[in-house]
């Protein structure tokens, strides 16, 4: 009896969005007089990030620091509609209704600036530390908070903005399946290397290296976190999760997380990471959704890893001990496939 | 563990000068998380706050002949009995809202239910723990009925009919078809011209989404005839519109509130929780909370829903795959919620991220008597790519290549046409391909290394072809015994290039190495001479290739004279609505009150 190792590889794409299009979102976003903003969604925060995402998304656009804007999700009287936080598409969707409420908003900012520099908006640039100032004349300036307060009290303007972001409903042919399912799509690719126990049966995850590409990573520390998360939960949807262990049939269902086996601390592997950015054409400064797709490729290459290490292909998930074994035994034994 | 960002790829496509994108600024909300103060639904702990429990079915599958609730109603703490007659519209599916499917699902069941868990009362008490003793004192006359478990299985003639909207077992699609479809090129010619013949059967596991805060929601009277709801909803406005329309209450006199939620990994969609919530307030004019249990959570609350899969790929002696054929039957369990929607966006997503010159696919959204499946992360996806990664090593195996350079070889690129006829722009497979065995240290050949997304795509390789179609699978045949089918045809391709099926191979490395060796620069899939390539039978004029062209060829023969022929239409300009045919009708995305 003896300990195999096991290298398996896969990569795949991911649409960003609902499919077909058809799920708008909204924002707004507005100012108080000091120049503080505020952005009203009613999308939902579930862990993942979406207020600090749009937060960044609307600073950036405002040209204001990150400082001066905070985020609202989810109350139905003040924040506009919003299909929710599903499909990967809160930061696609969402962030650019932010973006385009916090252009609308910007230019009645720097039109305010203008009028107080005595100067042509045009001329304006923000330096995103919470100044205004004149292109090539950065000493006639006027800070972000000067400007919305003379927006508001002298000059008698919102400094506001509405943003709404539609991809528009895709048809969906019955005869040949043609359709425009989505706009852009994340990709990534991922190496698992295993060790396969045949006399248990039991696989233990040794290593992960991988490459995500995810448009733009609007903050690499989010990012960061959805990856290695996803990639605990493609690891757990691999080797250990599912309500029907026995499925077709409905018995040995767990009922709490005593039943329910999803890996420990214990059992995570290391993972090597690297991001790619290709901006999406149509992407809030180019992101993509990195939410779903992280988890994907790992349940494939565990599968082919297993294959790798000992010979049997494990077609039914999860692959568990008893799956493991059961192909060995009808094998005559472990066949490793070589090291790759 | 590392994480690197791999800066110098595409790094002429970005501008990284930027303020506060590509920070790792610290999350606004960090602080409340950390310090256990963010709220929230649970965290709005009305006084005198009642509780809800639901009476669920033991049941597969079982008739209701009645309910004696008479001694439930009358013990201690126990406020109301909701009764299916309560709730103002009782029938609802979820992409109603979208206009998509039809209404298949009550609140609380009268006369039947089809899954274990199933609810058809639920008690309103002043404590959870009353609630849970009433509920185990309401006396159900249940008569069990026969039940089916497998997809396959379901779509037998006589299979018992599970879900009597959809009395074949099957989601009906585009009122025409009991699956959907995606028909791309001719893979049954190319099958018999492919070297070697690969098939898999593949079965995805039912998961729980597993947040740590389960399904939940706290209903209360708001002031001037209003309702507020705190919510673990992942998308307010959708369970807003879900409550509205169940409860006949406008829009505007519900007030949600969420935002803030302990993970959802698409287990808070089915919004089922709020209008149960906001019904005991109405019923009572009390606060009512209707929190899942953990074990609700994992038995009775959808899951991710099983997905078997028979892939069929026929594949050249170097590699090249030029046919992927696909069955699937997505496990709805007894009510659509979302299924429908996922095997449309699973067929938008075949064949994965390859290019491959014919693709056909029938996928089946099957009902079956289990707890009703729905969205959980990468939803109509993760099941199919599950399969076609399994499937590409062993095909890989096959073929005896290195299954890295194999995906790079038939990965899509830059210009590609992809099967459901539309153009592959932003891509980055290969790189990341690259990036990851160079990270594992796992060798590829050098023409491998220098291959690109954005190169060796389009051009032949973005030309439509000619595409067998056929009307199997029509509503109500299997269920007859009726064949339906048989009739196949050919339309021609609806952009002008020329039309071959046949594999287009990418153009040799670009740049070319520094110094290659003479083996080095005939990489194994630069041999399109080497195999036989497919050819369709009937092949157009050769055209200039503008993919983005509007103008189809002419329309095929039809064997339906009476229906439009949609090949006619330019792909970008397709109606929405067309006779007979009213899925998506809505444009709007949320139901009109």
């Amino acid at each position: 009896m003896s300990i195999h190792k096991g290298r398996g590889f896969a990569t795949i794409n991911y649409p960003i969005g609902m499919n077909l299009g058809g799920d708008p979102s909204q924002a707004l976003v507005h100012s108080n007089p000091d120049g503080k903003f505020g952005v009203a969604l009613s999308s939902i925060d579930l862990g993942q990030g979406m207020k600090q995402v749009t937060r960044q998304i609307a600073a950036e656009t405002l040209g204001v620091p990150v400082e001066d804007v905070y985020v609202d999700t989810a109350d139905s009287d003040t924040g506009p509609h919003c299909m929710g936080s599903f499909a990967s598409r809160g930061t696609h969707r969402v962030g650019n209704a932010v973006i385009q409420a916090a252009k609308e908003a910007r230019s009645v900012m720097l039109e305010a600036a203008a009028e107080e520099l005595e100067v042509n908006a045009a001329d304006l640039e923000t330096d995103g530390k919470g100044n205004i100032f004149v292109r090539g004349a950065p000493s006639r300036s006027i800070s972000t908070g000067e400007a919305c307060g003379a927006a508001q009290f002298k000059q008698g303007k919102t400094v506001s903005g509405r943003g709404i972001f539609l991809i528009p409903l895709s048809d969906v042919d019955p005869e040949t399946g043609e359709m425009t399912p989505v706009s852009c799509y994340a990709h990534a690719a991922l190496v698992v290397d295993i060790e396969v126990d045949d006399e248990t049966g039991e696989v233990d995850v040794k290593q992960m290296n991988s490459a995500y590409e995810v448009g733009r990573a609007l903050n690499p520390r989010m990012v960061e976190q959805q990856l290695v998360g996803g990639a605990w939960m493609g690891m757990s949807h691999a080797l250990w999760e599912t309500t029907e262990p026995y499925y077709p049939e409905r018995t040995h269902g767990p009922a709490d997380f005593n039943q329910y086996l999803m890996p420990g601390p214990g059992d995570i592997a290391p993972h090597d990471i690297a991001i790619l950015e290709r901006p999406a054409p149509d992407g809030p400064y180019g992101g993509k959704g990195p939410g779903e797709m992280c988890a994907n490729p790992v349940l494939p290459a565990v599968a082919n890893a297993v294959f790798n290490a000992v010979g049997v292909r494990i077609d039914e998930l999860p692959i568990t001990p008893e799956k493991v074994l059961r192909g060995i035994k009808a094998n005559g034994g472990a066949r490793p496939q070589g090291q790759r | 563990m590392s994480v690197e960002f791999r800066k110098e790829l595409f790094a002429d496509e970005r501008d990284d000068n930027l303020n506060e994108i590509g920070k790792g600024t610290q999350r606004q909300d960090a602080l409340g998380h950390v310090t256990g103060r963010s709220p929230y639904f649970d965290d709005h702990l009305f006084d005198g706050l009642l509780q809800i429990r639901c009476v669920r079915s033991p049941h597969h599958h079982a008739r209701i002949r009645s309910v004696d609730f008479s001694q439930a109603a009358n013990m201690p703490g126990v406020v109301k009995v909701i009764r299916p007659d309560d709730v103002p519209n009782n029938f609802n599916t979820l992409l109603s809202l979208l206009n998509f499917g039809r209404d298949d699902e009550a609140l609380l069941s009268s006369k039947k239910v089809s899954y274990v868990g199933e609810p058809v009362l639920a008690i309103i008490a002043s404590s959870d723990r009353q609630a849970r003793d009433a509920v185990a004192a309401v006396k159900v006359d249940w008569e069990v009925l026969p039940h089916v478990l497998d997809v396959e299985e379901a779509l037998k003639p006589d299979a018992p009919v599970v879900n009597e909207v959809y009395p074949n077992n099957s989601f009906d699609y585009h009122e025409k078809y009991d699956h959907q479809k995606l028909r791309y090129g001719d893979v049954e010619t190319a099958f018999a011209q492919a070297d070697k013949i690969i098939e898999g059967r593949y079965q995805m596991s039912p998961i729980e989404q597993a947040p740590v805060e389960t399904n939940g929601a706290i209903a209360a009277p708001e002031t001037n005839d209003r309702f507020v709801c705190y919510t673990s909803t992942q998308a307010l406005f959708f369970s807003l519109g879900t409550a509205g329309k169940l409860l006949n209450v406008s829009s505007n006199r519900l007030h949600f509130i969420g935002g803030t939620v302990g993970g959802g990994f698409g287990g808070k969609v089915d919004s089922l929780v709020e209008p149960m919530a906001i019904l005991g307030c109405m019923l009572t004019g009390k606060p009512c909370r209707f929190v899942w249990d953990r074990e609700e959570e994992m038995q009775v609350g959808a899951p991710r829903g099983a997905e078997r899969w028979y892939l069929k790929d026929g594949v050249m002696n170097d590699g090249r795959i030029i046919a992927r054929q696909f069955t699937g039957y997505f496990d709805a369990g007894a009510y659509t919620r979302l299924s429908s929607y996922a095997i449309i966006k699973c067929t938008g997503h075949l064949p994965g991220p390859y290019h491959i010159p014919n693709v056909k696919s029938d996928v089946y959204c099957v009902f079956t008597n289990r707890t009703p499946a729905t969205a959980m992360r990468g939803f109509g996806v993760t099941g199919v790519d599950f399969a076609i990664e399994c499937q590409m090593d062993k095909i890989a195996h096959e073929v005896g290549m290195n299954p890295v350079e194999f995906r790079i070889l038939n990965a899509y690129r830059d210009g590609d046409m992809k099967a459901h006829r539309r153009e592959a722009k932003n891509c980055a497979l290969i790189e990341c391909a690259q990036v990851a065995a160079e990270k594992a240290n796992w060798p590829i050949r050098e023409e491998f290394k220098q291959a690109s997304s954005m190169v060796g795509g389009g051009g032949e390789r973005a030309a439509i072809p000619h595409t067998v179609t056929d009307e199997d699978g029509k509503i109500g045949d299997r269920r007859a015994g009726r064949s339906g089918g048989g009739r196949t045809r050919t339309i021609a391709p609806s952009s002008p290039a020329p039309a071959p099926a046949a594999y287009t191979p990418p153009p040799p490395p670009v740049p070319p190495p520094a110094a290659p060796s003479p083996a080095a620069q005939q990489p194994s899939y630069a041999h399109p001479a080497a195999a036989p390539a497919y050819q369709p039978s009937a092949a157009p004029a050769s055209q200039p290739a503008t993919p983005e062209a509007p103008p189809p060829a002419a329309p095929a023969p039809t064997p339906v004279p009476a229906a439009p022929s949609p090949e006619s239409s330019p792909p970008s300009a397709r109606p929405v609505n067309r006779p007979g045919y009213s899925r998506f009708a809505s444009n709007s995305g949320f139901r009109r009150r």
